[in-house]
């Protein structure tokens, strides 16, 4: 009864911080100078980006501790990770595009980041088809593992391999070079935004693997 | 020594059944020239840019028919349990990996040592002096692909829809291997700098190593029974 509680207590406090998170992109940050107001969609943009990273991130470690381990949960929790992480790669890929058409004047260019984050949707996509396709849930458990750390040792060298062709996308502001950058006044917009992304990813990992370990147990208990 | 024999002793016995049935190698050359002639179709043979284009068809010709083969390989191997039988042979099954990528890299090397100078014909280039080079990017090309293939074409096997899934699995993790040999293919047809040709065919044997070492190292997960 105390993690129903707690968790209640977590899905309001990303539901809060996530309007919140709008409140400062929308309303509080500054209009950038050049692009104008469409340069806030950055504030979704890129959390989503970050937190499809870590997602991804999540299913190759814990495919890597179900090949080590053999136990279900972390099968689980990889395969909740892929879910969440597809969902924000595609938000990634949707915001991309908008903010593009103004920016670049066209929506798509095959640059290193762009097509590297197509790949990975890819990617993702054929790793929970692939436990579609498998009968044997133990089996299915394992592949995905396999294809799960390959995907994701793959991302890299994707990237690498792309970057060599100049690459259009805006360089990472933050971080890169110590100074320029982020305006004072839209740091910490960003900051929230980050934070109130990662917060709702936890909230929805949760709830999801929760869900997820429920279906499995229905299942292990319907084939007896 | 002993895991060389038993390296050679299965690899023997798929290139003996290769070279009775001749099924894998006939069914992926006749794809793989399909395939030149559809991009005969969308890229002007005489045109200035099929320099750079020509490599980039030799690759998506090989990928395509080295899906092709990978698939049948083990499908040969699903039906009437052989691999059950191959599974009950007293050797460590990393080295099946081996034997398998090792056969399936010689069957991709011989359609791409056989198709690219049909390509260099039908669209009037010419490798020059960069023959032997080129017959190296080939061979770490097919290295790479099998790499991740002989992996995957054991996943697609035990799943359903077989022939679907082999292409899903391996084309997002193929292409860092596909654009580095692309690549290194371009700078050698193109007599461009030694340098940059060098730099990309490192390029391309560091995937190669990256994908063998990883593919070998999580093949018996794959296997268990």
């Amino acid at each position: 009864m105390q993690s129903v509680k707690s968790l209640k207590i977590l899905i309001l406090l990303s539901w809060l911080a996530i309007i919140l998170a709008h409140y400062f992109a929308l309303i509080a940050a500054p209009t950038e100078r050049t692009m104008g107001d469409i340069q806030r969609i950055f504030y979704f943009h890129v959390p989503s980006a970050w937190v499809s990273f870590l997602a991804f991130f999540i299913v190759c470690v814990a495919s890597i501790q179900y090949l080590r381990r053999g136990e279900p949960s972390w099968d689980t929790l990889a395969r909740t990770a892929a879910e969440l992480g597809i969902l924000f790669i595609t938000l990634v890929l949707l915001t991309g595009p908008l903010w593009a058409k103004p920016v670049w004047n066209t929506f798509w260019t095959w640059d290193a980041r762009l097509t590297t984050s197509f790949i990975l949707w890819l990617t993702y996509i054929a790793y929970l088809m692939l436990r579609g396709y498998t009968l044997d849930p133990e089996r299915g458990a394992r592949f995905a593992a396999v294809f799960g750390i390959i995907g994701f040792v793959n991302v890299p060298l994707v990237y690498m391999s792309i970057r060599w062709w100049r690459t259009l996308h805006p360089a990472p502001v933050i971080g890169e070079g110590g100074g320029g950058g982020l305006a004072p006044g839209m740091i910490f917009p960003f900051i929230f935004a980050l934070f109130a992304f990662t917060l709702l990813f936890i909230t929805l990992l949760i709830l999801r693997y929760r869900a997820n370990t429920l279906e499995r147990c229905i299942k292990e208990i319907k084939s007896r | 020594m002993r895991a060389l024999r038993q390296i050679v002793f299965i690899l023997s016995k798929d290139l003996l059944i290769e070279l009775r049935s001749k099924e894998i190698v006939t069914s992926m050359l006749v794809f793989a020239l399909m395939v030149v002639i559809v991009f005969n179709f969308i890229f002007d043979p005489g045109s200035r840019e099929i320099k750079a284009v020509a490599p980039g068809i030799l690759w998506v010709a090989l990928i395509f028919a080295g899906n092709l083969g990978l698939s049948r390989s083990f499908a040969r191997e699903m039906d009437q349990g052989k691999m059950q039988g191959l599974l009950l042979c007293p050797f460590d099954r990393s080295l099946i990996y081996i034997a398998k990528m090792l056969g399936n890299v010689l069957f991709m090397l011989l359609v791409a040592l056989f198709i690219s100078p049909v390509i260099f014909v039908l669209f009037g280039l010419s490798p020059g002096a960069s023959v032997f080079p080129l017959a190296f990017v080939l061979l770490l090309g097919a290295v790479g692909l099998s790499a991740v293939g002989t992996l995957f074409a054991t996943i697609s096997a035990h799943t359903r829809a077989r022939e679907v899934m082999l292409p899903i699995l391996l084309f997002p993790v193929s292409v860092p291997v596909i654009l580095a040999a692309a690549k290194s293919t371009v700078h050698l047809l193109d007599r461009g700098g030694a340098a940059e040709t060098a730099a990309w065919i490192r390029i391309l044997v560091a995937f190669d190593l990256i994908f063998v070492v990883l593919c070998y190292l999580l093949y018996e997960h794959v296997l268990e029974e």
